[in-house]
């Protein structure tokens, strides 16, 4: 057993019944990851639904409404360990009704699956889904051919596949991709190589996950430190203790470094790092931990601690790419609520530059947004928020937007 | 600074850079992450505490997100009193060393109210622990409730949001959640409304093994292989107490086994096993060939869909 066991999360996408959730089963089942009593669950509901062999898109596919319709509806979440690696997937829904559940699911994700129907080609909602996972910035990328038992393993018609795949990725700049034929059902290159590709000389989906280098944390070098929760344990041994818990987003901290408070900008050093394992010298991203500071100044949550070469901008406008998710449209005239890592603000949207067609990747003006919409917006906010770009700092330049008359999740918010 | 200086700061972030944390410090720090928003954003949460391997894994990481200072939510547990009495005997000991408060609801006081009603004792009483929860949520007006639940361990469980919001009759409305980004979590609700909270949602019945070797953390003697009398009902075997008792000409067997889970002493079947330490179990957890409700909850098996359909109506 060893505790240094990298955590890679990945997700399925791609449009409909292009095989995702087959895929995802029928890799467990061929890693030897599915549980007996799962398999034989399955071949039971597979039977009486009348099917001739196990329907492997039942293991993520646990809905009653998901097995009627025989889609997916809502991501599922399934783990799995190889000796190299634990892995946590996300198995996600192809119809664009639920993209909304893809989002959810591409925001945690290190890597992306893109299935492509070898007999379908690329579609909408295969660009959509690359667009979108491009957006939020899975930094890799599997092209997936599948379904290839259905174009009798054709070389060509992968290669062509491919061709027009990464002429599409490289207009938006994707250059991490790697593509694999494959066949979901016959389980041909997922975890075995199979007899029918023999003109294929690359990996395999397994070994190309067990392998793959991801890197956790774009920064590591600049301290970014939003405050969750102020520690008043106000008993007599703790009389004047006063910490500030959260997570360290990005960096490193070590006891004596200076930080700066920020939106106010005052600063104070590192007195303590306090943790229910004993006190630190240093903690680093992603460890969650308690500061306490050689100054008494008036602090908050949401506030954010600093420090490092790169400073984030404090501003109360900004402009961000925004994934409409709600089926209620944009209002422009309404406030919103924005919470961006521990502050929530009101805010109001006070232009939208462009929508994307994410079929051509043209810009359009537009009015509003609708559901599935992505666009470039221009924001105001009622406090000063600090943040990053997306692109620098996914945890501080990343927020949600919130109805505030119906408490739903509307938007995700990427700032430019 | 001089250029030697300025190079051995680089050397120096170029090894910190290098720094890798394992993946229980991950999912630990997830857990903290979590809890601690439910504490700053939720007027009046809970935290649900059974005295079972995931409720005290959920203890553990709730001292590592709050202390030195108390929890800033009571303890909830919804008594079934059909429990194993091991388990209820860890659940006070340990609420009592912590020095946190405690607070028990049992569905006899719903019993008692006529809003449960009994026709078989020896029956399971999950499907009742919901009335139960939604008195007691209204009986505090919590907004919150933290809850051990895993993804691993159920196909609607994999399919819930960390945050899982509830309408005001406590219902679960899986084809239409909300949407879930990054970790900025939405822990609105209006009044009478409701979110339920799973900070160990991503762990697996491995993570939390390796995690209670880890820590040391003390659990109830159940989980660990003893002697006990059994009854063969099916495919499965269900230990003898005073709410089971043999059937005529059913045999009482005796067996070395353990708990892999801790529920309704009605319906919780142990697993035959010799595994006597953590060590053990985390051995035996790696070859088993069997999930962890599948061996052990036989609630679960009645139909393809009872949790999913225990959730909706209001279940953890
Ligand atoms: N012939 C063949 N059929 C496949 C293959 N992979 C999947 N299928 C079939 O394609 C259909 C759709 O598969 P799913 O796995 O449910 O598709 P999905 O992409 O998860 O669909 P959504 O989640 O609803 O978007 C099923 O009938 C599968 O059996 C494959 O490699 N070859
Ligand atoms: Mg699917």
């Amino acid at each position: 057993m060893s505790n240094t066991t990298q955590l890679l999360r990945f997700i399925t996408a791609g449009s409909v019944d292009d095989g995702k959730s087959t895929l995802i089963g029928r890799l467990l089942h061929d890693s030897k990851s599915i549980f007996e009593d799962q398999l034989s669950a399955i071949s039971i509901t597979s039977e009486r639904r009348g099917m001739a062999a196990v329907d492997f898109s039942l293991l993520t596919d646990g809905l009653q409404a998901e097995r009627e319709q025989g889609i997916t509806i809502d991501v599922a979440y399934r783990y799995f360990a190889t000796p190299k690696r634990k892995f946590i997937i996300g198995d996600t829904p192809g119809h664009e009704q639920y993209t909304r559940n893809m989002v959810t699911a591409a925001s945690t994700a290190n890597l992306v699956v893109i299935l492509v129907d070898a007999r379908k080609g690329v579609l909408v909602q295969t660009r959509r889904h690359t667009y979108l996972a491009s957006l939020v910035g899975i930094p890799h990328i599997v092209l997936a051919v599948n379904k290839m038992d259905m174009v009798d393993y054709s070389e060509a018609r992968y290669t062509e596949i491919c061709a027009e795949y990464l002429a599409f990725a490289a207009q938006l700049g994707l250059t991490d991709i790697t593509c694999i034929p494959l066949s979901a059902l016959a389980g041909d290159m997922l975890v075995a190589r199979g007899n029918n590709m023999e003109w294929y000389q690359g990996t395999t989906l397994l070994n190309l996950l067990e392998n793959i280098v991801i890197d956790y944390d774009v920064n590591t070098t600049d301290f970014r430190y939003p405050v969750q929760w102020i520690c008043r344990p106000q008993t007599e041994e703790y009389h004047d203790f006063r910490g500030y818990m959260g997570r360290i987003e990005a960096g490193e901290i070590a006891v004596g470094d200076e930080i700066t408070v920020l939106p106010s900008g005052r600063t104070s050093k590192v007195k303590e790092i306090v943790t229910y394992d004993g006190k630190l010298q240093r903690a680093y991203a992603p460890q969650s931990v308690t500061l306490t500071l050689e100054d008494e100044i008036d602090i908050s949550r949401g506030d954010m601690f600093v420090n490092g070469g790169a400073k984030p901008k404090v501003a109360k406008e900004f402009a961000a790419m925004l994934c409409w998710l709600s089926e209620t449209p944009l209002d422009k005239n309404r406030k919103y609520l924005v919470k961006h890592t521990t502050r929530t603000a009101k805010c109001l949207f006070s232009g939208i530059d462009y929508r994307v067609d994410v079929n051509t990747l043209e810009q359009h003006s537009t009015a509003t947004l609708n559901m599935n919409d992505i666009a470039r917006v221009a924001i105001k906010v009622q406090q000063p928020l600090a943040f990053d770009s997306y692109t620098t700092d996914r945890a501080t330049g990343s927020f949600i937007v919130i109805d505030e008359a119906t408490n739903n999740t509307v938007a995700a918010g990427m700032i430019a | 600074m001089s250029e030697t200086e300025n190079i051995m700061k680089l050397v120096e972030k170029e090894i910190m850079s290098t720094h890798t944390i394992s993946h229980l410090d991950v999912l630990e720090s997830e857990s903290i992450h979590i809890m601690r928003e439910v504490a700053a954003e939720c007027k009046n949460p809970a935290l649900l505490f059974s005295g079972g391997k995931d409720s005290i894994v959920m203890l553990r990481l709730a001292e590592k997100a709050f202390r030195p200072a108390k929890f800033p939510f009571p303890l909830v547990h919804i008594d079934t009193e059909h429990n194993f009495p091991e388990v209820i005997a860890c659940r006070d000991k340990l609420a009592a060393d912590l020095g946190e408060r405690l607070i028990v609801r049992s569905l006899e006081d719903s019993i008692r109210r006529g809003s449960i009603v009994i026709k078989d004792e020896s029956k399971p009483r999950n499907p009742f622990q919901s009335v139960t929860l939604l008195e007691t949520i209204a009986e505090f007006g919590f907004d919150a409730c933290m809850g051990g639940a895993r993804r691993d361990e159920e196909k609607a469980r994999a399919k819930e949001r960390i945050f899982s919001f509830r309408d005001e009759f406590g219902q679960w409305d899986p084809k239409n959640q909300r949407p879930e980004l990054w970790d900025t979590y939405n822990t609105r609700v209006h009044n009478g409304e409701n979110i339920r909270v799973f900070p160990i949602s991503n762990w697996t019945e491995m993570d939390i093994w390796e995690y209670i070797g880890r820590e040391k953390l003390h659990i109830p003697e159940i989980y660990f292989a003893h002697k006990r009398e059994l009854i063969r009902r099916g495919n499965s075997v269900i230990p003898v107490s005073h709410l089971v008792q043999p059937k005529p000409g059913e045999k009482v067997e005796v067996l070395s086994v353990r708990f892999r889970t801790v529920g309704d002493m009605t319906c919780t079947a142990p697993v035959e096993s010799t595994a006597r330490t953590v060590d053990e179990i985390i051995e035996e957890t790696s070859i088993t060939r069997i999930t962890e409700r599948g061996a052990t909850r036989m609630d679960d098996q009645t139909s393809d869909a009872s949790m999913e359909l225990r959730k909706k109506e209001g279940y953890f």
